[in-house]
């Protein structure tokens, strides 16, 4: 009695390309995209950029800043990249580092001041010199925290003559003074330690040491730059990057309909009309871009009632980043449409790819937190420009000018799809 | 003294044919679904197209209302080219599926295909009002399509072809699985339009319907038109004043089929069908049965329907 139904099942389930799919190869993608994200197999770990400057240029901050670009764990940067305009930049200065972080370019920026080298070492924070900025954005949670780490790690590998100088004076101040023997055998100490250092002034103390960072032997202070008054950091990231997942599901499920009318017939009739493939798909198109929109609209509003998301100052970048990214996923949606001959392919296809799409542009969370090689992929995406323009509209509160890079690559991606979809919609013009 | 010389006497062009078809050809791969058909329709008649299934008939349908394009030929509606905006506007098509939106009432649905016709306004509310009274579903008028009978969507599909008060309507088979009843309801509809001087192509593989509703008869096998004309003639042309007997025996069932073969006729779900010039060789038939040591069970005479047409011109029967 089982097997006739078992074996019914089987043959349905062989002839269900869309439910094969969904079945082996969707989790097959994600277990790979997975794997690729964070099992670290086929990409390196993720280095955090970070912009130092160092306003002191003494011995003990020039060591400081050597420590900190050895370490493999950091991208450390003075210069910005040279442009047409300025092949050869001026190295950042306080303001402009704290402006690239603002602008999204880093995470965290480190100001070494003026005469902290004179008093480097803190313990308990009473050295009497200034302390080392720390500037950061909190959109990301992770980077300041392990700048901070490595911070204190370079110190305790990078300046130990410094180390030790400030040991002595520390000795002397809390202990009483060195005897002439005590003071001949220190500066002996002292003398291999230079020769030490400038043997290894070039080599790499990340390897030498794995002792935590965490006694807070230079002094920090941190400071967001991004978001200092936003009262939910993370909301409106969450909103534009959930928001722009679902709208690729809705915007294919809706240009799905394509494919009810022509298995009804409905298409052939449309078409024998006065409406032309180019004029339906068009009405499609602005449809979509319509139910996309409010679908944002609503989400973002969501975020404003429940999670005070600061919606309402931040309109004409909002209106520009919505229409934006909805004609992308409208367009995306008809091109899916166009491509598939039956719902259950697009279905199929329509899952496997916003989900893979939503990993890689991190959707599902955040693109920092990917390798380099995984966050340069998830500009392929549409999710990964819409996500970066509400970041920049919502969370770094720049102006509409700002976001003319998402806008021209999402209505290039718009118009690209738009375009293929209406090539390959000639299968529906004529037998 | 004038020398121009008198104007001709110019007659006014007739006015162009609602339908020509020239020597079309399509084919789907290997397979010739329309094989160099021809034909042209006068104002006002009602055509059809009788064939069995596969024979050609929607794929010629499609040609005329310019959704498939020929490999050779020629289609003009009212002299103009298939799919042409003035074609598109001339003409009606009533598609074999129910090519409706499920998820909107009717109403919904003619309004939608109206505007497709370029309707606005009150010419837009007019024609659904139309409609909806020729389909008789006012009282359904905001139902949703999902949930109306298959006869009403038969007729609501009928109504979403006519619109826009099109000179020339396909209708592809618009009676499939719909009950007597409602059959009976949309033919009543099709006659209503044929008084009014429409011009109708009208497709299906039931020879009643088109012997009720057409005034001439294409004959479509394997994509070609065997025979157009009249009923009577398409009768007179097979079978001139020949009439059918129809009869059943009982006997050995191998002895039954021989002995109708050997006698010129057909045995068709155990009905022998011979066709005689008179009723005078009925006696001869039946000695002959009983010679053969058949029993008579039932006989009966017939003039040639369009189904004997149809066998009688592919030898196959019409639902084959």
């Amino acid at each position: 009695m089982i097997t006739p139904i078992v074996r019914t099942a089987i043959i349905a389930l062989r002839r269900d390309r869309g439910s094969m799919v969904l079945s082996f190869v969707v989790p097959i993608a994600f277990f790979s995209i997975f794997a690729v994200i964070f099992g670290g197999q086929h990409d390196t770990v993720p280095r955090i950029r970070v912009i130092v400057v160092d306003e002191d240029q003494s011995q003990a901050s020039r060591q400081l800043v050597n420590g900190l670009e050895s370490d493999g764990s950091l991208n450390v940067t003075t210069n910005p990249a040279p442009t047409k305009e300025q092949p050869q930049p001026t190295p950042y200065t306080a303001s402009t580092a704290e402006d690239a972080v603002k602008a999204g370019d880093v995470s965290v920026a480190l100001i070494v001041p003026h005469d902290w080298g004179k008093n480097p070492i803190s313990f308990r924070g009473d050295s009497g010199a200034p302390a080392i900025q720390l500037l950061s954005d909190q959109s990301d949670v992770i980077a300041p925290q392990m700048v901070a780490g490595l911070l204190q790690k370079a110190a305790m590998t990078s300046m130990p003559m410094t180390m030790a100088e400030q040991g002595m004076k520390y000795t002397e101040q809390y202990l009483g003074a060195y005897t002439p023997e005590q003071r001949k055998k220190m500066e002996g100490v002292l003398d291999r330690l230079r020769h030490l250092e400038s043997d290894q002034s070039k080599s790499t103390q990340s390897a030498a040491s794995t002792e935590s960072s965490g006694g807070g032997i230079i002094a920090v202070t941190t400071r967001s730059v991004v978001g200092e008054n936003k009262k939910s950091p993370m909301i409106s990231f969450y909103a534009a990057a959930i928001g722009v997942m679902f709208l690729l599901f809705t915007s294919t499920g809706s240009a799905g309909a394509l494919l009810d009318e022509q298995e009804s017939g409905a298409l052939d009739r449309v078409l024998s009309s006065r409406i032309t493939m180019t004029g339906l798909l068009a009405g499609k198109l602005v449809f979509n871009i319509l139910l996309a929109f409010t679908q944002l609209t609503v989400m973002f509003l969501w975020a404003w009632a429940v999670f005070k998301l600061d919606f309402f100052t931040h309109i004409p970048g909002f209106i520009v980043m919505g229409l934006c990214t909805a004609f992308a996923v409208a367009a995306f949606g008809i091109l899916l449409a166009s491509i598939c001959r039956t719902r259950a392919q697009l279905g199929a296809l329509s899952t496997l790819l916003v989900l893979t799409m939503s990993a890689i542009g991190g959707s599902m969370f955040p693109r920092y937190l990917m390798s380099e090689a995984m966050q340069k992929a998830g500009l392929w995406t549409i999710n990964a420009w819409a996500i970066d323009g509400f970041t920049k509209v919502f969370w770094r509160d720049l102006p509409v000018t700002a976001l003319w890079q998402q806008v021209s690559v999402l209505l290039a991606i718009g118009i690209v799809l738009f375009a293929v979809a209406r090539r390959i919609a000639r299968r529906w013009e004529y037998a | 003294m004038s020398t121009n010389p008198a104007p001709p006497n110019l007659s006014p062009l007739p006015p162009p044919s609602p339908l020509q078809v020239k020597a079309l050809v399509k084919r789907f791969g290997q397979v010739v679904a329309v094989d160099g058909i021809s034909l042209e329709m006068r104002a006002g008649e009602c055509l059809g197209l009788l064939g069995p299934n596969g024979a050609g008939k929607s794929t010629l349908i499609r040609a005329i209302a310019g959704r498939v394009i020929p490999d050779s030929g020629q289609v003009a509606i009212f002299g103009h080219s298939a799919g042409s905006p003035q074609a598109r506007a001339a003409l009606g098509w009533v598609p074999q599926d129910l090519a409706l939106y499920p998820r909107l009432s009717a109403k919904e649905n003619l309004h939608s295909f109206g505007s497709y016709y370029g309707l606005t306004g009150t010419k837009l509310d007019q024609a659904v009002t139309r409609c909806l009274d020729w389909a008789a579903l006012q009282d359904r008028a905001n139902d949703l399509v999902s949930t109306l009978s298959g006869g009403m969507k038969r007729r609501l599909n009928m109504a979403a072809g006519l619109i826009h008060q099109p000179r020339l309507v396909l209708m592809d088979e618009p009676t499939v699985g719909v009950d007597p009843q409602s059959r009976n309801r949309i033919f009543e509809m099709i006659e209503a339009l044929r008084a009014d001087g429409m011009t109708i192509i009208y497709t299906t593989h039931y020879m009643e319907e088109a012997e009720r509703l057409c005034d001439r008869i294409a004959i479509v096998d394997h994509g070609r038109i065997i025979a157009l004309d009249t009923r009577e003639a398409l009768v007179q042309t097979s079978f001139a004043s020949r009439s059918q007997v129809v009869a059943r025996f009982e006997g050995p069932a191998g002895n039954v089929s021989a002995w109708v073969e050997a006698r010129g006729g057909r045995l068709v779900d155990e009905t022998a069908e011979f066709t005689i010039e008179g009723p005078k060789e009925i006696a001869a038939l039946l000695d002959a049965a009983s010679d053969a040591g058949l029993e008579l069970v039932d006989l009966s005479l017939r003039r040639p329907n369009l189904e004997s047409v149809f066998l009688h011109l592919t030898g196959r029967e019409l639902r084959d």
